[in-house]
């Protein structure tokens, strides 16, 4: 089932949380609404649900308007971060608590708890309650919940946060299985551009309730619209340059880019795997002030002559990192720039 | 997750006006001189409060230092809350249980089975029967209305629900007979409807509602502030009626504090003598409670009465507060 949120604004007393908001959902999509807290995500997902009223704009569910329906009557399954188990009821009652609302009979409700239940894994915890459960396993009662009454669509609201790191990957994977196995159109908000790369089919960025940029994962870091996509997605260096015949000037560098700069300063954004480091003792244009050795890869903290810090990421096993210690001079060449207007 | 149920057994103690919150965190009693009402919201505060790291270490580890490390001062300050609350807790007490035998048992069964000291008790049991009911009903209304609606007024309607707290019920009692009573604002009404309100029973009920207000709000509303408006949105999202969702969600969440609230009412609605007195006038066998019988019968020197009396009222508020603490335990571990 498509969602079609349309022009949406909404205010809290003088704070504009959302100001013309617009995109879509196509049926069958995993989408994340990804940006900084207070930017408005959960504002659109609970304007979708129902459980807030904008001041403008439309949202449609499968082609109907739906602007003037109770949250009861849209059939949207809701996940709360913190869950929002019925703390009194048990796991089985929390999953039939829909289906009896919407007056199923007896027998499907039994068989649709089972089932849901086997599909989020738990077996055997249907008499539980919810505070006899781990945070992972809340989560799972609270999607089996939302899942149990066939809902149009499927929203989640930072449905991680709350878990820890080991548990939120598992989950995370988990969810991608599940949305592929039942299909439901899902829209998940998150300030964690991992998970909503790692998730998602497409990518809404919002930020100061307005929508920056929609697209794929690859779309949005390979070609930000914004500065602010382009910071916020990924780490990456910002810096001062004027425009130049090649595209910007930046201190000792000349850089490259897709696109013609223009104004009179730009802000050239560069990730930190866009850009090489070697070491050139005679004509470097930067000194190393740090390295960090993360994992599986390695930070490198320069600091470019004339203009200031800069930073590289490099697989631990690069050929580039030969020869690089802090206090040595280095060449410096930049593959993928964007420029922003400054 | 355990905070929120720490709090609210805070939030509980605190909105218990007959339980003033003492920080003596360093002293405790001996299990026998304990008196329930103070202690133990003192106790339950020493475990709950973690930022105060300080206090709440000399309190778990007050075994120690209670055996090494007792300075003149502490025992001093010690022997001084223990003297002030035997004082004025337990000392009277047991003075009206020894002047109650010393006067003879059966002379005090026999006042206590006069028509108007029965009258007495059964119309201050209807007026706690009556404002159990209309408390838990409207009581759970006005919470619901203040805690998850928005609108102009609503915290003053919020300070409103706390002035029979805050106001002498004598005063309450005058006010309502110069709108109610005699000549008063609305007697013309009340008049052609052949209505009696002042000095009747009508009178006695609205006293009491009035007086007993914000216990039941108070609780209910602390316990839906702590349990938050997500289970209820859900509710929602799944399809359920506001009724459904009022009944399988809210209800079953909210009824410790509805019952710890409707214990309240029920205590203060027993020992309201004030606002009755004012507006009822107390007349023997038409609008006098156990407590205005206590008085009138002081007045006219019948102690057996009176003792009696005051003796029944105390076992049943004791009874009452017992109950209040179970709540309020078990609110705290549920």
């Amino acid at each position: 089932m498509n969602v079609s949120v349309s022009h949406v604004t909404k205010r809290f007393g003088a704070y504009q949380a959302l100001a013309d908001v617009s995109f879509e959902v196509e049926s069958g999509e995993l989408v994340a609404l990804l940006g900084p807290s207070g930017g408005g995500k959960s504002t659109i997902l609970r304007i979708i649900a129902g459980l807030e009223r904008p001041e403008g704009g439309s949202i449609a569910l499968g082609g109907e308007v739906v602007d003037d329906q109770h949250p009861r009557e849209r059939r949207v399954g809701f996940v709360f971060q913190h869950y929002a188990l019925f703390r009194h009821m048990t796991v089985a009652d929390n999953v039939a608590f829909g289906l009896e609302a919407q007056k199923a009979p007896k027998s499907e409700v039994e068989g649709r708890v089972n089932e849901l239940l086997r599909l989020v894994g738990l077996q055997g915890m249907e008499r539980r309650f919810p505070s006899q459960l781990s945070g992972g396993q809340r989560q799972r009662v609270a999607l089996a919940r939302a899942l149990a009454p066939h809902p149009k669509i499927l929203l989640l609201d930072e449905p991680f946060a709350a878990l820890d790191a080991k548990v939120r990957g598992d989950l995370r994977r988990w969810l991608r299985e599940l949305h592929e196995e039942t299909g439901v159109t899902s829209l998940f908000v998150t300030h964690d551009q991992e998970e909503a790369f790692a998730l998602a089919d497409r990518v809404v960025v919002v930020n100061k309730g307005r929508i920056d940029q929609v697209g794929t994962p690859l779309e949005i870091m390979d070609d930000p619209a914004s500065e602010f996509v382009a910071r916020f997605v990924g780490e990456a260096n910002v810096l001062a340059g004027t425009p130049s015949e090649a595209g910007a000037r930046v201190g000792p560098l000349d850089i490259a880019l897709d696109h013609a700069a223009s104004g009179n300063t730009v802000h050239v954004v560069v990730r930190a795997y866009d850009l090489k480091f070697w070491r050139d003792d005679a004509h470097g244009v930067a000194t190393v002030r740090r390295v960090h050795p993360l994992g599986d890869r390695v930070k490198v903290e320069a600091a470019l002559d004339g203009v200031g810090p800069l930073f590289a990421q490099f697989p631990r096993r690069s050929s580039l990192l030969h020869g690089i210690e802090p206090g040595c001079r280095i060449a410096v060449q930049i593959t993928k720039a964007r420029a922003y207007p400054a | 997750m355990s905070s929120p149920r720490l709090q609210r057994t805070r939030q509980a103690s605190h909105s218990l006006r007959t339980a003033p919150a003492f920080n003596v965190a360093p002293l405790r009693f001996p299990p026998a001189a304990r008196p329930v009402v103070l202690v133990a919201p003192i106790d339950e505060r020493l475990r709950s409060t973690r930022e105060m790291s300080s206090i709440s270490h000399v309190g778990s580890a007050h075994a120690t230092l209670a055996e090494h490390r007792w300075s003149a001062g502490r025992l001093a300050i010690m022997a001084l809350v223990v003297l002030y609350l035997a004082t004025i807790l337990v000392v009277p007490l047991i003075a009206l249980a020894v002047e109650t035998v010393r006067t003879g048992i059966p002379a005090v069964a026999e006042a206590l089975r006069t028509p108007e000291a029965v009258f007495a008790i059964v119309q201050t049991l209807w007026l706690t029967l009556i404002a159990v009911v209309v408390n838990c009903i409207l009581g759970v209304a006005i919470a619901l209305v203040l805690v998850r609606q928005r609108f102009p007024g609503r915290q003053l309607l919020d300070a409103l629900i706390d002035l029979s707290l805050a106001v002498s019920p004598v005063m309450i009692g005058l006010s309502f007979l110069l709108v109610l009573g005699r000549d008063g604002w609305f007697w013309p009404v009340l008049d052609a409807l052949g209505i009696r309100v002042a000095f009747a029973f009508p009178g006695l009920v609205i006293a009491t509602l009035f007086v007993t207000l914000p216990y039941t709000v108070r609780e209910v509303a602390n316990v839906l502030t702590e349990v938050g408006e997500d289970e209820e949105q859900v509710a929602a999202t799944l399809g359920a009626s506001a009724w459904r969702t009022f009944w399988k969600v809210t209800l079953p969440n909210i009824r410790r504090g509805l019952l710890l609230g409707v214990t309240l009412t029920a205590a203060r609605s027993l020992g309201e003598f004030g606002a009755v007195l004012v507006l009822g006038g107390s007349i023997a066998r038409k609008t006098e409670t156990a407590t205005t019988y206590i008085y009138g019968a002081l007045e006219e020197r019948q102690n057996a009465g009176a003792y009696g009396m005051a003796l029944l009222l105390g076992v049943v508020s004791m009874l009452l507060l017992i109950a209040i603490e179970r709540f309020k335990s078990r609110s705290s571990d549920a």
